[in-house]
């Protein structure tokens, strides 16, 4: 691609060719299945726990379609039941508002039945940790603590269980215990949203004086990579997403998926990467690939940025889009990093030509020479394309800058401004000397 | 004999060698309160004295003769004698009594006012202004008045010859004000808006203990000059300006703040609807003229950046993307602005293309190397200037007496110069 002129020209014809030919087609084909509508049932098989609850009421919430929503709340609902989290309970049941028949409806027995057990079991977890409390054995103790951060969790009570599990940071004896407290507090965090605490407890738990196992290093990459996410750090999600071993499987899917692994971190790393980190980080990590093999559009898309396949990428991107905005951690940052990837395309694709036949690179992107136009101008007085476009002809020319002629310009300039300065500075310093002498005048 | 028969006999006795002519000055302001009561009766005597030998008389009787309300007829005669005067005579005696020629110039100008022809007033004071004038970086007060009847009379290439000498020596503040204040307008009048703004700024940025009418307008026109100038307005002042312009300018001019605030959104469209809406303001100011100049100037930036990022454009899109309403305005626009050296472009009228240039300059001809030789060479003689007025103040018993009572409190052993000081 780094070629001259005469070179790159027959293979613009091919990126161009590919974008809209027979090979093409067999790949959108693909694309167009994983875009259709979400499949719920196999979504939800993904996660366990209470992440499962609350992305099935997330898709609800933001699905249009009635009857998937109905899907989803219904097997929330199911899910709820077989946990005893009532307070999310009723308001599933309000959500769902008798849509699904009697079935559905408020379980006031179930409800009771496990507020009252509930009841028992708080007051039975009490008793044993003032048992232990007199007793002074610190690992009952942490025990006590523990059990109460996982009743609390249970029903929902999330500010409580992280409470509790902090607490037990005291009586925590070795470094497996650290990393138990450290993994509690992760998860009860990321449900509640405290990202903050995320990042504290993973550098927490990475600073184990103990090497790690696989599997918890891989789970603290994720929650890392998440916290960065939603910081808006994306170039660090994307490293820590990449880093995180295959070890993970499906141990962490109370937080994240495999899957989730190779998207977050896929389009991560192609809105900050560069060429050279995005050929060696991630096409060539062969870690990585174990998680992109889950996600092929995923796999597909950056392997076609890569090659410069860009309208197939984006049209993958572009199938993608409805189920990521569907993602109760990336659909706020879809938009930025669609954006940045669209960005980074078009400057790519720039970059190696001294010209660039506008109908072309409008026809690889799949968008107008107007709206291609706008977008380059936007980016050229950014500052981010050095390059002219050509309206009349439609082509876009590579722009050189004169060191020579700017290295003159910025020398008259700083001497204007010094002249400037230091004429209006001795003008100051003369006022200032005058009214001295008028009032040293004044004293006499 | 008369009195004043006699100190006119006295005057043209003693106005030969300069010892006579000091001896007679005592005698003047001896005979200066008689004068003043007899000053009906003066003006015939001037016929007597010559103006280029007796000029220190010829002054101080003049000077009595012009005291009191004068009437439009009286002024018609006073302006070409006070006029002629001014011409002939001798810069050595009048600096003997700069008070009086200042007294007389002034005189001068405001009877040119009052009737209504300041461009009579023109030559005479500048005349005036460069007899009473030491050195060219000596700021008379009579620079002010000058500049005043220039912008009157609307001879501001008069007024320009005067704004090109750099002054450093300034007797009283007001003049340095009031000098920058015409001297901008002035330049505003001649479009040489850098040079405006720097005399602005001056204005803006002088101590100044309380805040003053002078430097308000000129902070409202500085504004509105860097707008034109820069394309934008940064609200902060530098911050060896005073505290007292920091802290109030802005807030007697908060039209114009929110104009410059409008104008950095880049939207025509908003721009013109808040000057519509403020139009009164500007008017009252009597700034609207500067204020329409601002608008345009938003065109003009916006074609600038335009040659940014387009090589070719048609004249239909630079008239859309700059909210123009025809291809021909636009068309106009460019044609000016290529014009005024502004942009460098070409119009293809067949196509309806413009083509836009790089900057041709090179930095290659003759006449570049020496105006970069001329700029080097300035920039030493200012720096040469800058080290002697250093030295100057260094060596200043005020300021070393102060400097050293600051700096005991600090070090009771250390006597040195401070190396360090801040203007």
């Amino acid at each position: 691609m780094d070629g001259d002129d005469e070179t790159s020209d027959p293979m613009m014809d091919e990126i161009y060719a590919n974008g809209g030919g027979d090979k093409g087609d067999k790949r959108s084909r693909r694309a167009i299945m994983s875009g259709d509508q979400l499949d719920v049932e196999a979504y939800a098989a993904l996660y366990s726990g209470r992440t499962k609850i609350m992305r099935l009421l997330f898709i609800a919430d933001k699905m249009k379609n009635a009857a998937t929503q109905l899907e989803a709340l219904r097997m929330a609902y199911d899910e709820i039941k077989k946990g005893e989290n009532t307070q999310l309970f009723r308001e599933v049941v309000q959500k769902i508002d008798g849509r699904l028949g009697p079935n559905y409806g408020v379980d006031t027995a179930w409800c009771d039945a496990v507020d009252r057990r509930a009841e028992q079991k708080k007051e039975k977890l009490e008793n044993e940790l003032n048992a232990y409390r007199t007793n002074l054995i610190k690992e009952s103790i942490r025990m006590g603590f523990n059990d109460f951060g996982d009743f609390y969790y249970a029903h929902g009570q999330l500010g409580e269980a992280f409470k509790s599990y902090v607490r037990t940071r005291d009586y925590c004896t070795t470094s497996k215990h650290i990393l138990h407290m450290c993994m509690s507090a992760i998860l009860v965090s990321i449900e509640m949203g405290q990202f903050p605490h995320v990042t504290s407890y993973v550098s927490k738990a990475e600073q184990a004086p103990d090497a790690l196992e696989p599997i918890p290093i891989a789970k603290l990459r994720c929650a890392a990579g998440l916290a960065n996410l939603e910081a808006k750090k994306y170039k660090l999600a994307a490293r820590k997403f990449l880093e995180t071993g295959p070890e993970l499987g499906s141990h962490y899917n109370d937080v994240i998926a495999p899957q989730d692994v190779a998207t977050y971190g896929g389009l991560c790393a192609l809105a900050t990467f560069d060429r050279a980190e995005l050929k060696s980080k991630v096409i060539d990590n062969s870690n990585f690939r174990n998680f992109l093999e889950l996600v092929p559009e995923v796999r597909e898309l950056i392997n076609d940025f890569y090659s410069s396949h860009y309208a197939s990428c984006l049209e993958y991107l572009g199938n993608l889009k409805a189920n990521l905005l569907l993602d109760i951690h990336l659909h706020d940052h879809v938009e930025t990093l669609y954006d940045q990837i669209r960005h980074k395309a078009l400057i790519q694709y720039t970059h190696p030509f001294v010209s660039v036949d506008l109908n072309m690179m409008a026809n690889a992107f799949k968008t107008t020479v107007a709206g291609l136009e706008k977008e380059l101008e936007a980016l050229i007085t950014d500052n981010q394309i050095q390059a002219r476009i050509d309206s009349h002809n439609k082509i876009l020319y590579a722009r050189h800058a004169d060191q020579r002629n700017a290295t003159f310009q910025r020398v008259l300039e700083t001497g204007r401004e010094f002249d400037r300065d230091v004429r209006s500075m001795l003008l100051r310093s003369n006022l200032i000397k005058h009214e001295y002498n008028i009032r040293a005048l004044r004293k006499l | 004999m008369d009195p004043l028969e006699a100190l006119v006999a006295q005057i043209q006795g003693l106005s030969s060698t300069s010892s006579d002519v000091n001896r007679l000055h005592s005698i003047l302001k001896q005979a200066d309160d008689s004068l003043r009561s007899e000053s009906t009766r003066l003006f015939p005597l001037l016929t007597q004295l010559d103006p280029s030998i007796h000029s220190l008389g010829f002054l101080y009787i003049l000077e009595a003769s012009m005291i009191g309300p004068v009437t439009k007829t009286q002024a018609e005669t006073a302006v070409p004698t006070v006029a002629s005067f001014i011409g002939a005579c001798s810069k050595e005696q009048i600096r003997l009594a700069p008070d009086k020629f200042l007294s007389v110039c002034k005189r001068l100008k405001d009877q040119v006012i009052l009737l209504e022809a300041p461009i009579r007033g023109v030559a005479p004071l500048f005349t005036a202004l460069r007899k009473l004038q030491v050195s060219s970086e000596h700021l008379t007060p009579l620079h002010s008045e000058f500049l005043l009847l220039c912008l009157l009379s609307k001879c501001y290439k008069t007024g320009l010859s005067v704004l090109d000498d750099d002054v450093f020596e300034v007797d009283h503040p007001r003049d340095l004000f009031l000098y920058c204040y015409y001297g901008g307008m002035i330049c505003i009048g001649h479009k040489r808006f850098q040079k405006a703004l720097d005399l602005l700024h001056n204005v803006v940025t002088a101590p100044m203990p309380t805040i003053n009418a002078i430097a308000v307008e000129a902070y409202k026109k500085y504004i509105l000059v860097s707008l034109i100038r820069n394309g934008q307005f940064s609200i902060s002042l530098p911050k060896y300006s005073s505290s007292a312009a920091q802290r109030n300018l802005k807030n007697f001019c908060l039209p114009y703040v929110e104009l410059a605030n409008s104008y950095s959104t880049g939207k025509v469209a908003e721009l013109e609807a808040y000057v519509k809406t403020n139009a009164e303001k500007f008017e009252s100011d009597n700034n609207l003229g500067l204020v329409k100049q601002v608008v345009s100037s938003m065109y003009k930036r916006n074609i600038q950046r335009l040659t940014q990022t387009y090589l070719t454009l048609s004249l239909q899109d630079i008239a859309s993307t700059v909210q123009l309403n025809s291809p021909k305005e636009a068309e106009m626009h460019v044609l000016q602005m290529i014009q005024d050296g502004e942009i460098y472009a070409t119009i293809n009228q067949k196509d309806g293309m413009v083509r836009f240039l790089e900057d041709p300059e090179q930095y290659k001809t003759c006449e570049m190397i020496e105006h970069i030789d001329s700029s080097i060479q300035r920039i030493m003689a200012l720096s040469r200037k800058l080290t002697a007025m250093d030295e100057q103040i260094s060596c200043d018993q005020l300021y070393l007496s102060k400097a050293g009572r600051e700096r005991q409190r600090y070090d009771f052993d250390d006597f040195d110069v401070p190396q360090k000081f801040n203007i």
